[in-house]
C-alpha cells in the first residue's frame, strides 16, 4: 500500500494549482479580448446591437456558471465536437469573464463626463475615433481597480471546471481525500492554496484603488 | 446534424425541476436573511472597531473573499466530520451560503456604514439618542438604502452560486436536473430548461428584493 505524506499531497496539488493558474490566465487573457469587443457592441450606437449586447451580459450574469459549463460541454458535443473538459472550461470561463468585463467597463466608459463625447465629436472624430483616442484611455486608467479585483473572481470561477472533470486543484484535492480519507488536511491545504493565488490579488486592486483615489483628488 | 432535440422527457419531469427551484428559492432565503445579520453585525463591529470582534471579523472576511465557493462547501460537508461535526447536504449547503454571503454583505454594508456622515451620528447623540437608537435610526437605515443593490446582486450571485450545492446532494435545482439527465440521457435539453428557468428566478428574486427594498427600506425619506 501506498502511504501519502504530507509532502505527497502538497506536490500533487502544486501540480493542480498550476493548471488552475493556467486557466485562469487563459480565461483571463481571452475574456479581456472578447469583452471589449462585447463593450464595444454595448456601447455602439445602434440600438439594436446594444440590445444584443446587454442580453449577452444578462444571460451571463444572471445563469449559473456550472450551467453554463453544462450546455457547453453537454451542447458542443451534439455537434460531433468531441471537447476535452480543459477545453469547455476555457470556453465557458471565457465567455463568463467577458460577460463580467463589458459590464464593468461599461461602468467606467459610463462614468466619463458627456463633454468629453461631444468635444471629440466637435472636433469631427468618428465613433471609433472618438473611443480610441478619447473615451477609451480615460476609461482604463478607472477600470484598472475593478478589472483586478474580477480577476479573483476568475481564479475562484476555476473551481466549477472541476465539476465537469478538468482535473484543478479542487478536482485533485478531492481526489487525494478519497485516496487518503484525509479530507481535513487536504481541503485546508486546497482553501490555502487558493488564498494565495487570490490573496495577492486582493490586496493589488485595493492598492492600486487607493493611488487612483489619491491622484484623483483635487 | 443528425441531432434530434427532444423536450418531452424534461417535461414530463417538470414537477422535479419545479421541486428544485423551490428548494434552491428556500435556500436563498434562509441565507439571504441569515447572512445579511451577519453582514450587519461584521460591518458595525469592523467600521467601530470592536476590540476582538473587529479582528476575528477582519479574517474571516478575507478568507471566504479568497477563496471560492465550492472549496468553501467541500469543506464544511467533507472535512467538519473529522472534527465531529456532521452535518447533511442541506444543513451545509446553508452553512455555507450563510458563510459566504455574511462575509460579502460585511464589506458592502462597511461601506454604506462608512458613508453615514460624521455629523449625522452626532446630531443623533446630541438629541439624546441611545446608542442603539442610533445605531438602528441613524446608521443603519440609511447604510442599508445606499446599498440596497449591491446586496440584491450579492443576494443573487449566492443563489446562482448554489448551483454547486448538488455536488454534495443538496436536492436543489442542479441536482435535479443531474437526475433528469442520467434517467433520460436528454441532456443539453435539460440543462437548457434548467438554465432557463434560473434566468427566471435571478430576473425574479432581483425584482422582488428592489420591491421589499423600496417598501421596507427606503420608505419616506428625503
Amino acid at each position: 500500500m501506498i502511504s501519502f505524506t504530507l509532502w505527497d499531497m502538497t506536490r500533487h496539488l502544486l501540480v493542480g494549482a498550476g493548471w488552475t493558474i493556467v486557466l485562469s490566465v487563459i480565461a483571463f487573457v481571452f475574456g479581456g479580448a472578447m469583452g471589449l469587443a462585447v463593450l464595444c457592441v454595448r456601447i455602439s450606437a445602434n440600438p439594436r446591437l446594444q440590445r444584443f449586447g446587454m442580453a449577452y451580459i444578462e444571460f451571463f450574469q444572471d445563469t449559473p456558471l456550472l450551467m453554463q459549463f453544462f450546455l457547453i460541454f453537454f451542447g458542443l458535443a451534439l455537434f460531433g465536437v468531441d471537447i476535452s473538459p480543459l477545453f469547455a472550461a476555457m470556453l465557458g470561463l471565457t465567455l463568463f469573464t467577458s460577460a463580467y468585463l463589458a459590464e464593468i467597463w461599461r461602468g467606467c466608459v459610463e462614468s466619463l463626463p458627456k463633454g468629453q463625447w461631444e468635444a471629440s465629436a466637435c472636433l469631427a472624430m468618428s465613433r471609433w475615433e472618438q473611443l480610441r483616442h478619447v473615451i477609451l484611455p480615460q476609461a482604463l486608467r478607472i477600470a484598472v481597480p475593478p478589472t483586478v479585483g474580477f480577476s479573483v473572481q476568475v481564479v475562484k470561477g476555476t473551481a466549477v471546471a472541476s465539476i465537469i472533470g478538468f482535473v484543478e486543484i479542487t478536482k485533485t484535492g478531492t481526489m487525494i481525500a478519497n485516496a487518503t480519507f484525509r479530507p481535513l488536511t487536504v481541503y485546508a491545504l486546497v482553501a490555502l492554496g487558493y488564498f494565495l493565488m487570490c490573496y495577492p490579488l486582493s490586496v493589488a486592486a485595493r492598492r492600486v484603488e487607493r493611488r487612483l483615489h489619491a491622484a484623483g483628488r483635487r | 446534424m443528425a441531432y434530434q432535440f427532444s423536450f418531452e422527457p424534461v417535461f414530463a419531469n417538470w414537477g422535479l425541476l419545479v421541486q428544485g427551484a423551490a428548494l434552491t428559492l428556500v435556500l436563498t432565503a434562509v441565507s439571504a436573511a441569515v447572512g445579511l445579520a451577519v453582514g450587519i453585525l461584521g460591518a458595525v463591529s469592523r467600521q467601530w472597531r470592536l476590540p476582538i470582534l473587529c479582528q476575528v471579523f477582519t479574517a474571516y472576511v478575507e478568507c471566504i473573499r479568497n477563496t471560492p465557493f465550492l472549496v468553501q462547501l467541500y469543506f464544511i460537508y467533507f472535512s467538519l466530520p473529522a472534527l465531529g461535526m456532521r452535518l447533511n447536504g442541506w444543513e451545509a449547503s446553508v452553512l455555507a451560503m450563510v458563510l459566504n454571503l455574511g462575509a460579502y454583505s460585511t464589506e458592502i454594508i462597511r461601506a454604506g456604514v462608512a458613508s453615514v456622515p460624521r455629523g449625522l451620528i452626532e446630531a443623533a447623540e446630541s438629541l439624546a439618542m441611545s446608542r442603539w437608537q442610533c445605531l438602528f435610526h441613524v446608521v443603519l437605515r440609511p447604510a442599508l438604502k445606499n446599498v440596497w443593490p449591491a446586496l440584491c446582486s450579492q443576494i443573487v450571485i449566492v443563489m446562482l452560486g448554489s448551483s454547486v450545492c448538488s455536488q454534495i446532494a443538496a436536492e436543489e435545482l442542479t441536482f435535479e436536473a443531474n437526475l433528469i439527465q442520467s434517467r433520460t440521457f436528454r441532456a443539453f435539453e435539460v440543462y437548457l430548461v434548467s438554465t432557463g428557468m434560473y434566468l427566471l428566478l435571478a430576473v425574479g428574486v432581483r425584482r422582488c428584493l428592489h420591491f421589499f427594498g423600496r417598501h421596507y427600506i427606503c420608505r419616506g425619506r428625503a
